[in-house]
């Protein structure tokens, strides 16, 4: 299979990071926009690319490519690496 | 998540078997009193999923459909992981996008099957009525359409990224939402089409529209061929109207169909993508 994906299929996005970052955060994530701080880019989470052919799921900027957000799920722990991401605004119902 | 060697992978696939009967780890329904609010706010949880039907939907899909007590009413375009785990401990799980429309418990998955894959197989071939499965959802805040909101949507799905599209036509017609829609639905060829009588039949408000990359139906008046821009701008919207654009498939058919609706003005922000990558399965 691998010599059939071509460099565009290797990734998928970051939608997908919604189901295991529902383990840590109690809001949605994927909607939250960050800030690359590689090269500043911001855009909502659901857009990074996400590369899951590794033992945890890496994320990188869709524009400089670097790395935004690691997280890797042991058996009973997550390991989450944000160093790549120097700003989140996450979306919330208003305060009471 | 990632990809087995093939052999390994069938090893597995013999081994998994569907969850234990009763209670999962950490899958209390919630109370029926509790309010939508500190629902949302709630840690997903992973919930018992018992399998109560299944349809064919072409040669390599089905349409799963799941009674799911506890069930938080879900967003048109939003997903599931779902997970099996085998006698031994082994553990794997998928994501798969919700096709129905909100309804109670009940939530139906399409499955497009991926002939090397751990978990497909298992769910088309394996999986009998009755039994169940551990299912973690609704997941996603971004890729979803509310049917609150009336500027004109365009959907693109490639292949089976039709399938979340799928949920924001149906959720639109179940709730009676006025916002116009055109899909444009690209395959490799006609016998990969899901949902074809319903799309047959449409409804009012939606148009919908075929492009085959591989081989069209006799006098279908589009040549075969992958997304073009002048597929998007002969079945979508001007860019002036500023629909909202929902683009769902394969990594690089949303790559590509992302850059042609940018490259026809198209507000990058009003434009939602959602990408299958390598490990499916």
């Amino acid at each position: 299979m691998d010599a059939n994906l071509t460099r565009d299929d290797a990734y998928s996005d970051g939608n997908m990071l919604g189901g295991p970052l529902s383990e840590i955060f109690a809001v949605d994530l994927t909607g939250a926009v960050g800030r690359c701080a590689g090269c500043g880019l911001q855009g909502p989470v659901a857009q990074l690319r996400v590369y899951d052919r590794a033992p945890g799921l890496v994320a990188r900027c869709p524009r400089c490519e670097q790395v935004v957000l690691r997280l890797v799920r042991g058996k009973d722990t997550a390991w989450l690496d944000l160093h790549g991401a120097s700003a989140l605004t996450i979306p919330l119902a208003p305060a009471p | 998540m990632h990809r087995k060697a093939k052999e390994g992978a069938d090893a597995e696939r013999r081994r998994l078997t569907t969850t234990r009967r009763g209670a999962a780890p950490g899958t209390t329904s919630p109370a029926g009193s509790e309010s939508q609010v500190l629902r949302a706010r709630a840690p997903l949880r992973w919930l018992v999923a018992e399998l109560v039907d299944r349809r064919a939907e072409s040669r390599t899909a089905q349409t799963l459909v799941f009674d799911v007590p506890g069930w938080p009413e879900h967003l048109a375009g939003q997903h599931v992981d779902v997970r099996l785990t085998a006698e031994d401990g082994y553990s794997t799980q998928r994501s798969y996008s919700v096709a129905s429309a909100p309804d109670g418990d009940r939530v139906e998955l399409t499955i497009q099957r991926v002939e090397d894959g751990e978990v497909s197989p298992y769910l088309m071939d394996v999986l009998e009525r009755g039994e169940q499965v551990e299912l973690r959802g609704p997941i996603g805040g971004w890729f979803v359409w509310r049917p609150e909101r009336a500027e004109p949507v365009l959907l693109v799905g490639g292949g089976s990224g039709v399938v979340p599209l799928m949920s924001m036509v149906r959720t639109r017609g179940a709730l009676g939402g006025s916002a116009p829609f055109r899909l444009l639905y690209s395959v490799r060829e006609p016998d990969d089409q899901l949902y074809v009588p319903e799309l047959l039949r449409g409804e009012p408000g939606l148009d919908t529209e075929y492009l085959y990359t591989r081989a069209a139906p006799p006098e279908h008046p589009r040549p075969v061929g992958r997304l073009r821009a002048e597929d998007l701008v002969r079945g979508g919207w001007p860019a002036d109207q500023r629909p909202i654009c929902y683009v769902c498939g394969p990594t690089g058919f949303v790559e590509n169909a992302a850059t042609l609706l940018t490259g026809l003005g198209h507000d990058p922000g009003r434009i939602r993508t959602e990408r299958f990558g390598p490990s499916g399965g």
